[in-house]
């Protein structure tokens, strides 16, 4: 009996774990897959009735837009946190006595709360009393910035949250890319007499495309659950012009009782991460097993 | 390091000056960029409502009043009520602790299985664990909703700490295990010779062993616990909401006047905790953040 | 006397593919075995096997008389020191070496006995109140041999103990070990890939290849007649020169003939050889072929040899001939006179001579 016990205690410790992803990861996404193919308003229904939950989203103006601004704020927000994340990283790898501190001061806004960040770039962004009043009192009469209550500039003001937020955390990461390239290859390139710039762009970037991968995955992962800082931000406003899919869900399953839009609003967003993080992760998976 | 800096030849010590200063000049406005917000958020806090309508938004306050602050941490409108953020703001204390402690067990118990005690069908329990960090929380908020109900948690803290502890258990598990395989396995078998069972080996071989990835992964769950919004919002109700839900009602409420300087003092009250960690303990929290994305 | 250690009809299988094949080998009290062969041979799992820290496919274990084969390591009465000597790290040296007492139970006095005894044994007294961490890799060698001598067992399990060590250090703490073996006149099973340390330590080696035994035996046995060409190209260094001949029978012997490539073939007459299959490949170590002259005796056969190379190593002088297709290493005094280029008579000494068949590799005399 001790000798089974003995044997078998490894997998019992792992199991509850097991089972729990089982049930609350899995079982829950089959419920929601589930659900999304019913007739779910208030309260959830089982008989399956086809995708007539996703006709409807599709249809949906207010869907398009939260579509076509996960598009825009996910384009903008990747690309442009990569270039500064990686200019920064470039930047402080010149032997920099302030390094730390600098470092430091980039990246602590990756410790605040997306609420905490929404909050304060709302009251920067503020018409009559943030930059624009700023820039104003000093003589530019005519200045105006307020995206932040323009339906077509405010997803604009969610990107500038957005990156100010997450851009430090991928120099973070480029820089440890920067610090791990082989110094070897390097002083061999300093000696043949090639120019920083070319060290840089033919020899180190190149070899950090695992790490710009990473960079994407995590950013873009970010891009698609991003909630909070929209909900702080503009409330998904004016109107639903800064909706992105994750309010959209919210707002189906907790104020608007359309649990049915909720679960497909879900199963799309599921479907994008996946169609994003599952060939990575896979490719890791198999790269580790070689 | 890089042993790599923009080193234009000697016989121009000029050029190599100038590009130094443009250096400098780059990082430095890139160090206001980030300042900025942190700095407005503190001024504001301590400027009077009368002298953030009068002056400009980056000016230092004439007059410094901690109203606003007192205001936010005991007296500002979450809708109907008006207790400021301190209710709040000890929900997410009475949450988070127990939700870290209990999630960063959980990891190294498993990635200890996981790593020294492989067994058939382990990697395949890592793998789906790994999938569990990746899914959009909004595909199980519904299931989840309900099976709180059904569980009679619906609402109330132990309900949070339950989710919290649930979905944290794959990047926990992850540090863990990661960690663990860097330790050679014939420790393990070193102890089974002496007579060791597993838990005894875990307690007195690998805990002791620990405390820097113990460490990381406190700092992470508390990050991400402390800072989140959508389980706080989606599972709580009036009296059990965490600080960030807390924080966002204050902001958006639509009764009365609007005080910035309150809204501003809450802010930073609420993401005091998280900033105290990221300061003491940055080194920790960044190996956290890189650990969590780049080793998969 | 009963053997310590029986195993017989040993498998190993991790899924479809065979680790370990019908091993079957015995060993007295006081014996020290090796277990020997290259990397992926299967040796370490064996010893694995024989801790109890992997689980056989099928066959039986037995130590001291009992069966082990299901018992878990703790109830083995083994000790084991490992490759990277898995010091616990945050442990200090007296309580590396007293954790296996403690679990089981025994009193602080008795620890406290044993352990001084223990380190007086290995002089690693000054050592007791550090880390691990802090150690050389000889004081971690010593620390890693104390936690296993403390325990006083039937058997003792030594996993490439000194692969981690520089060749200076391997030398001295091979004798240690050595020392230590015939003090204690403990068991010892030991496994390395290195074929010297086989042949100073062992009373008993075991060559292994691909999860199969090769050869049991003690080390001469091993050396001087190995039973196939695996065994005789693995053990010994420089490694025994394998030469494909032709064997002729004739009234009284064997006429074994070498081909050359610009030069008329050489003849060797065996007087012991008999039923020889027309193609051998003809085994000769290194020292048993000397220049012409050193080496005398009623099996020693001289033939003139083109020298193509010739390697000084200090006390011996290495040459070595183009003979039947293959470099051929003879090991002369470190005075002689060869030089590269020259015809030199060496002599071969047929009394040490091994004949392998060529295709199944199977020793033939």
């Amino acid at each position: 009996m001790t000798e089974w016990l003995e044997r078998h205690v490894p997998k019992m410790v792992l199991a509850p774990s097991f089972v729990a992803v089982l049930i609350f990861v899995y079982g829950f996404i089959i419920w929601t897959a589930w659900v999304s193919l019913t007739r779910s308003r208030l309260l959830p229904k089982y008989e399956i009735e086809g995708f007539i939950q996703y006709e409807r989203l599709f249809a949906s103006p207010r869907w398009d837009t939260a579509m076509s601004n996960l598009v825009v704020f996910g384009v903008l927000f990747i690309v442009i946190a990569m270039v500064l994340g990686l200019l920064l990283a470039i930047l402080l790898d010149q032997n920099i006595r302030t390094e730390g501190a600098l470092r430091t001061i980039y990246l602590y806004p990756m410790a605040l709360s997306m609420i905490v960040t929404g909050t304060a770039w709302k009251w920067i962004m503020n018409p009559g009393l943030g930059i624009e009043n700023m820039v104003r009192g000093w003589g530019f009469e005519n200045f105006s910035f307020d995206w932040i209550i323009d339906p077509d500039m405010a997803i604009y003001a969610v990107v500038i949250a957005g990156i100010w937020q997450s851009s430090g955390f991928v120099m973070a990461l480029f820089l440890a890319g920067l610090r791990s390239v082989d110094g070897e290859i390097i002083k061999a390139a300093q000696v043949d007499g090639i120019p920083t710039w070319r060290i840089y762009s033919a020899i180190i970037i190149p070899s950090m495309a695992p790490i710009f991968l990473s960079a994407f995955i995590v950013l873009a992962h970010l891009a698609i659950k991003s909630f909070d800082l929209v909900i702080a931000l503009t409330g998904g406003g004016p109107g639903y012009a800064t909706d992105l899919p994750a309010t959209y869900m919210y707002a189906m399953a907790f104020s608007r009782g359309d649990i049915g839009q909720a679960a497909s609003s879900a199963m799309v967003m599921m479907a994008v991460v996946f169609a994003i993080v599952v060939p990575y992760l896979y490719s890791e998976l198999r790269a580790k097993r070689d | 390091m890089t042993d790599l800096a923009l080193s234009p030849p000697l016989s121009r010590p000029w050029g190599r000056l100038a590009l130094r200063w443009l250096l400098f000049t780059l990082l430095g406005v890139f160090a206001l960029f980030y300042l900025m917000p942190l700095f407005v958020m503190v001024t504001t806090s301590l400027k009077s409502l009368e002298e953030i309508r009068t002056g400009s938004l980056i000016a230092f306050p004439r007059e410094v009043t901690f109203e606003a602050w007192k205001t936010a941490w005991s007296g500002a409108c979450t809708g109907i009520q008006c207790e400021g953020l301190r209710p709040y703001f000890w929900n997410s204390v009475v949450l988070a602790i127990p939700a870290v402690l209990i999630s960063t067990f959980v990891g190294a118990m498993n990635g200890y299985v996981i790593a020294q005690w492989r067994f058939r069908g382990a990697n395949l329990i890592f793998s789906l664990l790994l999938f569990g960090c990746f899914i959009p929380f909004q595909v199980v908020l519904l299931p989840m909703a309900r099976m709180l109900g059904i569980l009679g948690l619906a609402g109330s803290i132990p309900g949070l700490i339950f989710v919290h502890v649930i979905y944290g258990i794959g990047f926990t598990t992850l540090f863990f295990r990661n960690y663990y395989v860097t330790i050679p396995s014939e420790l393990v078998k070193a102890a089974k010779v002496d007579g060791a069972g597993f838990f005894r080996i875990f307690w007195s071989i690998f805990l002791p062993l620990s405390l820097p990835i113990v460490v990381v992964t406190v700092i992470w769950q508390f990050t991400q616990i402390w800072n989140d919004f959508l389980f706080g919002v989606s599972f709580s109700q009036a009296g059990t909401q965490p600080v960030t839900v807390a924080l966002n009602n204050i902001v958006n409420s639509t009764t009365g006047v609007k005080e910035y300087n309150v809204d501003m003092a809450a802010a930073i009250i609420a993401a005091l905790p998280t900033l105290i960690v990221y300061v003491v303990a940055g080194k920790y929290f960044i190996r956290g953040l890189t650990a969590g994305s780049v080793k998969g | 006397m009963s053997p310590i250690l029986d195993i017989s009809n040993l498998y190993k299988n991790y899924g479809s593919t065979e680790i370990l094949k019908d091993i079957n080998v015995s060993i007295e009290p006081g014996d020290f075995l090796v277990l020997v062969g290259p990397s992926g041979c299967g040796k370490s799992t064996l010893l694995n096997c024989i801790a109890g820290l992997e689980p056989i496919t099928s066959g039986r274990i037995e130590i001291g008389g009992r069966d082990m084969t299901h018992v878990s390591p703790k109830d083995r009465d083994i000790a084991m020191v490992f490759q990277s000597y898995a010091l616990y790290p945050t442990m200090s040296v007296a309580k590396n070496i007293t954790f296996g007492m403690k679990v089981r139970g025994v009193d602080a006095a008795t620890q406290e006995a044993k352990l001084n005894e223990v380190a007086r044994q290995l002089q690693i007294e000054p050592l007791l109140n550090r880390r691990p961490g802090q150690l050389s890799g000889g004081q971690r060698q010593r620390v890693a041999m104390g936690r296993a001598l403390v325990r006083d067992p039937k058997l003792f399990l030594f996993d490439e103990p000194l692969s981690n060590l520089d060749a200076k250090l391997r030398v001295e703490m091979r004798m240690e070990i050595k020392k230590l073996h015939h003090n204690l006149g403990a068991t010892m099973v030991y496994v390395t890939h290195d074929q010297i340390e086989a042949m100073t330590l062992a009373t008993k080696i075991v060559v292994m290849k691909g999860g199969v035994v090769q050869q049991i035996g003690s080390p001469s046995e091993i050396y001087n007649t190995p039973a196939n060409l695996f065994v005789a190209d693995f053990m010994g260094s420089p490694a025994m020169n394998l030469i494909p001949a032709r064997a002729r029978s004739n009234g009284n012997g064997t006429e074994i003939e070498i081909a050359r490539d610009n030069d008329a073939p050489i003849v060797l007459r065996d007087v012991h050889a008999r039923n020889l299959p027309e193609d051998v490949i003809l085994g000769l170590r290194p020292e048993d072929i000397a220049q012409a002259g050193f080496r005398a005796g009623e099996d020693v056969q001289q033939a003139a040899c083109m020298i193509d190379m010739v390697e000084p190593a200090g006390a011996d002088t290495y040459v070595v001939s183009n003979l039947g297709g293959k470099q051929v290493t003879a090991r002369l005094h470190a005075e002689t006179a060869a030089r590269p280029g020259e015809m030199l008579d060496l002599a071969f000494d047929l009394g040490k001579v091994s004949y392998f068949a060529p295709d199944s590799g199977e020793r033939l005399n």
